[in-house]
C-alpha cells in the first residue's frame, strides 16, 4: 500500500478528495431478483466513517470501468454499507458479476434525506414502486427502531410482477407484525399469484392513516411517483407533507459536473429527496 | 467626466509589463493570431498581439480584416474564452492502480507519465491574462461562484484563478454580436482586475490610459514609464467606450426574464428555433460560462492502471441527460430550451445572477446562426402566463 | 334490516345520498359471503347485482387458452363490484372470484334499474357515483399498461 495517498489531508470538500474513491471490499451478495441485487460492504482502510441519513446516495466506482449513483438501502444504524440496485447499465451490469471479496470505489454520501425527524408523531406512509423500495428502506428501519415515537406506519409496494419483488423475506417479517401494515401489489400476475393485482396507487386511497397528520415518502419511477402524489393529495395528505425522490444523470454528485439539473435545482445536492410542494409544477412540464 | 484617476503609457511600457510579468514567473496569456482567428496564448511582447487587425463579428461570421494602424487591442472576443486555462477541457480527477481484486489511489505527482493532460492535484501554473474584456471578467466572477460557492469546490480552478493576474482592456468597439451593454457587464471593466487598459488611437497619437484595481498593479505600472492622464486624454478615452457602447446592435432585455423563462416552457417558438438548431454545441463550447463536465473512466489495456478524467460537456448531447432507459431531453427543442433557460433564468436561481454575459460568441460560433438575443425576444413578445385565469393572462399581455 | 343501511350509509359510495334513496338502495341489498377460489360471477352470464365488498379479496380475471387465468386487477375491503348491471347488455365482462373468504353487501342491479328508470334523480346520482369509480379504474389501467417497472432496451 505504499503508493496509496491519503488525499484528505486537503481540504475535506475539495475536487480532488470529493472525486476520490474510498476502498469498500464486497462482503455478501444476494440476489433479490432477476435483475436486481445486493451488495453489502465494508471499508478497506478504517480511515472513511460512512455515516448516512435515509435517502442518501453513494457514487458507486468499479475499477477501470465507471461510476454510478446508488441509493444507501441498508440499515443507517449497521456498520455495513448496503447497496441495492438493478443491472441495466454498463457498470451496474459489471458489478452484478462482483463476488465477495472484490472491491468498489465508493463516494458519499450525497444529498438530501428523508423526512424521518420531521415524521415523529404523525403517521407515517410510504409508497414504494419497483426498485423504489432500496432507497425507502433505511427511513423503515429508522422509523421501526423507534417505532413508539410514530403513529400509524403504512408501507405500500407495488411491482411488475411477483418475481420482481424486493427483500421478500422481510417483507413478510414486516407484514406479520401489527404495528406496520404492508400491501404489496403487482402489475401483472398469473393465477398462482393470490396477492394484490393492480398499480400501487390504488392501494393509498384505502390504506388506514389519518391525512392530516401523515407524511409521506414516495419513490419509484417518476409517472407511479407524480400519480401517488395526486392520490395522497386527494386522500388530504398536504403537498408539502410529501417528500419524492427523483432520478437524474450524475456524473460527480457534488453539483459541480450540471447534469442532473432538473429546473433550477441540481438533484444531487438540492434532491433527491424533494418535497412535492416544491417540484409539483416541473414534474408535469416535458423533459424538464 | 472619469473619477478616478488614470495613467498614460505607451505602447513600450505595455512590453515593459509583459516582460516584468514574464520575470516573476508568469505565463502571459493574451489575445493572438492562430490561423485565421484571434486565439487566447502564450505572448512573448507585443508583437505577438493582433497588431492591426480587428475582427468581424455575425451570426455564423467571424473574419480577421487588416486595419491601417498599429492597434493592439482593436478586435473584440475570441472565439474560446479564457476558461479553458483555469478549467481546463480535460482535467484528471486521480489514477489508480489494480491490487489485487482492489485498487490504490496513486500519487498525483507519479500521476500519468508523459501525459500532457492536467492533474487537478498538481501545483497550477501561474498565468497572466492580457487582454481581458469586461464581458470575460464577468464571466470569470459567474465561474468563480459556480466553483467556489458551494460545499464541494473546484479547488483547481480556485488555486488558478487566486494567482492569476488580470490586465483588462476596455471595448472601443463592438463587433456585431456584442450584447453587453444590455446584460450590463461592459463595455467598461469596473472592478477586479489588476490594471485596466484603454487603447486610444486619434490621427496624431496612439496611446493607453490605464486604471489601477489592485495594490500589485500599481507596483506593476510603477515598474514602467507612467505619468497621469491629462484630462482630455481621459475623456477621449471614456469617449471611445461610450461610443463602442453605442455601437452595440443587440441587447436582452432581461426584465422578469427569469419569470418569463419559466412560464415559457411549452411556446412554440422553442420548436422554431430546434428546427434550426443542430444540436452540435458549439455554443456551449465557446460560453465563458458553461460549466459542465462529464467524468470518464478509462482503463490501460493491461488493466491495471485506470484513471477518472473530467471532460467539458455538452447539455446539446443526447448522453447528457441519460437515465436508464432514455434521455430526459431527447428533443432538440428541449435541449435548446433548456440551455436558453438555464443560462437567462435558473442560473439566478442557482448563483444569484445571470449565466450570460452578452459576449455574442454562441451567436457568432453557431452554424447557423441562432441568436440568443433574438430568441429571447420572440418569446418575451409573445409569452402568455400558463398559470391559472384569463385574467391574469390579459393583465401580463398587457405589460408585455 | 337497519344495520345494512347504517353500513350502506357510511360507505364512501352512498355518502351523502338522500335518506329515501338510502332506503331504496337497502331495500335492494342483502349480505352474501364467497368462499375462496368460489366464482362470484363469470364472463357472460347476465350480470343483475353488484357487491360492495365489505372483507376478504377478489380478483377480476380472464381467461385465455395460452396462459390460463390472468388476474386484471384485484379488488378489496370497501371496493365496490361489477358495473355491467348498469349498461346494456347486461352481461359480465370478466370472471370474479373470491381468492380468500369474501364477505359482501350484494345491491340487486334489476331492482335499481328499474327504479332509476321511474327516477332519473336516482338513476343520476347512481351515475355520477359509478363514473367516478370507472374514472378510478381507467386511470389504473391505464398506469398498469404504461408498465412503469419495465426497462427499456
Amino acid at each position: 500500500m505504499a503508493s496509496a495517498v491519503d488525499l484528505h489531508v486537503k481540504s475535506p470538500d475539495d475536487i480532488v478528495s470529493s472525486m476520490s474513491p474510498h476502498l469498500y471490499g464486497i462482503q455478501r451478495v444476494r440476489k433479490e431478483t432477476e435483475d436486481t441485487f445486493t451488495l453489502e460492504l465494508q471499508e478497506k482502510s478504517g480511515q472513511h466513517k460512512l455515516s448516512f441519513a435515509p435517502g442518501q446516495f453513494n457514487m458507486v466506482y468499479v475499477f477501470g470501468v465507471g461510476e454510478v449513483p446508488i441509493s444507501i438501502s441498508g440499515d443507517p444504524a449497521s456498520p455495513v454499507l448496503v447497496h441495492t440496485t438493478r443491472a441495466v447499465g454498463t457498470v451496474t451490469r459489471v458489478m452484478s458479476k462482483l463476488r465477495r471479496g472484490d472491491m468498489l470505489g465508493i463516494r458519499g454520501p450525497f444529498g438530501t434525506a428523508w423526512p424521518v425527524a420531521e415524521a415523529r408523531g404523525h403517521d407515517v406512509v410510504i409508497v414504494a414502486g419497483g426498485i423504489g423500495l432500496a432507497p425507502l428502506r433505511p427511513s423503515l428501519y429508522e422509523v421501526l427502531s423507534h417505532r413508539e415515537d410514530f403513529g400509524k406506519v403504512v408501507l405500500l409496494y407495488g411491482t411488475r410482477t411477483p418475481s420482481d419483488i424486493l427483500f421478500r423475506e422481510e417483507l413478510e417479517q414486516w407484514r406479520a407484525r401489527f404495528d406496520l401494515e404492508v400491501h404489496v401489489t403487482v402489475d401483472r400476475a398469473d393465477s398462482g399469484w393470490r396477492g394484490n393485482v393492480g398499480v400501487v396507487t390504488t392501494l393509498i386511497h384505502k390504506a388506514p392513516f389519518d391525512p392530516q397528520r401523515t407524511v409521506a415518502m414516495v419513490c419509484g419511477p417518476e409517472v407511479m411517483m407524480r400519480f401517488a402524489a395526486l392520490e395522497l393529495v386527494k386522500r388530504g395528505v398536504s403537498a408539502g407533507a410529501i417528500s419524492l425522490s427523483m432520478e437524474r444523470n450524475m456524473k460527480c454528485g457534488i453539483g459541480l459536473c450540471g447534469h442532473c439539473q432538473f429546473g433550477p435545482f441540481f438533484v444531487c445536492k438540492d434532491g433527491p429527496v424533494f418535497r412535492y410542494s416544491r417540484i409539483k409544477d416541473l414534474l408535469t412540464k416535458w423533459e424538464i | 467626466m472619469p473619477t478616478t484617476t488614470l495613467y498614460r503609457i505607451e505602447r513600450g511600457a505595455i512590453d515593459g509589463i509583459i516582460s516584468s510579468l514574464r520575470q516573476q514567473h508568469y505565463t502571459v496569456v493574451g489575445p493572438t493570431i492562430r490561423g485565421a482567428s484571434i486565439e487566447l496564448d502564450e505572448l512573448l511582447s507585443t508583437s505577438d498581439l493582433p497588431v492591426g487587425w480587428t475582427n468581424e463579428q455575425a451570426p455564423a461570421r467571424y473574419r480577421l480584416i487588416k486595419l491601417p494602424v498599429e492597434s493592439l487591442f482593436a478586435y473584440t472576443v475570441s472565439p474560446h474564452s479564457w476558461k479553458r486555462h483555469l478549467f481546463p477541457p480535460i482535467l484528471r480527477l486521480f489514477s489508480a492502480r489494480r491490487n489485487g481484486r482492489g485498487f490504490d489511489l496513486i500519487n498525483s505527482g507519479e500521476g500519468a507519465p508523459g501525459s500532457s493532460i492536467p492533474d487537478a492535484a498538481d501545483a497550477v501554473r501561474p498565468y497572466a491574462f492580457l487582454g481581458v474584456r469586461s464581458c470575460d471578467l464577468h464571466a470569470l466572477f459567474m465561474q468563480d461562484k459556480v466553483f467556489g460557492s458551494g460545499t464541494y469546490q473546484d479547488q483547481y480552478y480556485q488555486r488558478t484563478r487566486e494567482q492569476t493576474w488580470i490586465i483588462a482592456v476596455n471595448c472601443t468597439l463592438a463587433s456585431g454580436t456584442c450584447f453587453c451593454a444590455s446584460m450590463k457587464t461592459g463595455p467598461k471593466a469596473s472592478s477586479g482586475f489588476d490594471l485596466a487598459l484603454t487603447e486610444v488611437i486619434t490621427e496624431h497619437e496612439h496611446y493607453f490610459l490605464v486604471e489601477i484595481g489592485s495594490d500589485r498593479g500599481r507596483i506593476l505600472l510603477e515598474g514602467v514609464d507612467h505619468r497621469p492622464a491629462e484630462s482630455a486624454e481621459a475623456t477621449k478615452g471614456e469617449e471611445l467606450i461610450e461610443n463602442s457602447s453605442q455601437q452595440m446592435g443587440r441587447s436582452l432585455d432581461t426584465e422578469n426574464i427569469r419569470e418569463i423563462l419559466y412560464q415559457s416552457a411549452d411556446h412554440p417558438r422553442w420548436d422554431v428555433v430546434a428546427a434550426r438548431c443542430l444540436t452540435c454545441a458549439n455554443c456551449t463550447m465557446v460560453c465563458p460560462t458553461c460549466f459542465c463536465t462529464t467524468m470518464e473512466d478509462v482503463i490501460d489495456l493491461s488493466g491495471a492502471r485506470a484513471e477518472r478524467l473530467r471532460k467539458w460537456d455538452s447539455c446539446f448531447t443526447m448522453d447528457f441527460s441519460y437515465i436508464h432507459g432514455g434521455s430526459v431531453r431527447s428533443s432538440p427543442r428541449a435541449r435548446y430550451r433548456h440551455w436558453l433557460t438555464h443560462k437567462l433564468a435558473s442560473w439566478i436561481d442557482q448563483f444569484g445572477t445571470s449565466g450570460c454575459v452578452g459576449c455574442g460568441r454562441c451567436i457568432t460560433w453557431c452554424p447557423v446562426g441562432i441568436d440568443i438575443t433574438e430568441e429571447y425576444r420572440a418569446i418575451r413578445e409573445t409569452y402568455v402566463t400558463n398559470t391559472a385565469s384569463s385574467s391574469t393572462k390579459e393583465a401580463n399581455d398587457g405589460n408585455a | 334490516m337497519e344495520t345494512l343501511e347504517r353500513i350502506l350509509a357510511e360507505h364512501q359510495f352512498f355518502k351523502d345520498l338522500a335518506e329515501p334513496y338510502l332506503q331504496l338502495a337497502t331495500g335492494c341489498a342483502s349480505n352474501i359471503r364467497f368462499e375462496p377460489d368460489q366464482f362470484i360471477f363469470r364472463e357472460g352470464e347476465e350480470a343483475d347485482q353488484f357487491y360492495l365488498i365489505r372483507q376478504g379479496r377478489v380478483a377480476l380475471q380472464i381467461f385465455a387458452p395460452d396462459r390460463g387465468a390472468i388476474t386484471i386487477e384485484t379488488l378489496t375491503e370497501g371496493d365496490i363490484l361489477g358495473w355491467s348491471w348498469l349498461i346494456p347488455p347486461y352481461n359480465w365482462h370478466f370472471d370474479a372470484r373470491a381468492l380468500e373468504v369474501t364477505r359482501a353487501i350484494a345491491l340487486d342491479g334489476k331492482c335499481l334499474r328499474r327504479k332509476c328508470e321511474e327516477d332519473h334523480n336516482l338513476g343520476y346520482e347512481l351515475l355520477k357515483r359509478f363514473a367516478h369509480i370507472i374514472e378510478q379504474r381507467l386511470e389504473s389501467t391505464r398506469l398498469q399498461i404504461l408498465d412503469i417497472y419495465g426497462v427499456r432496451s
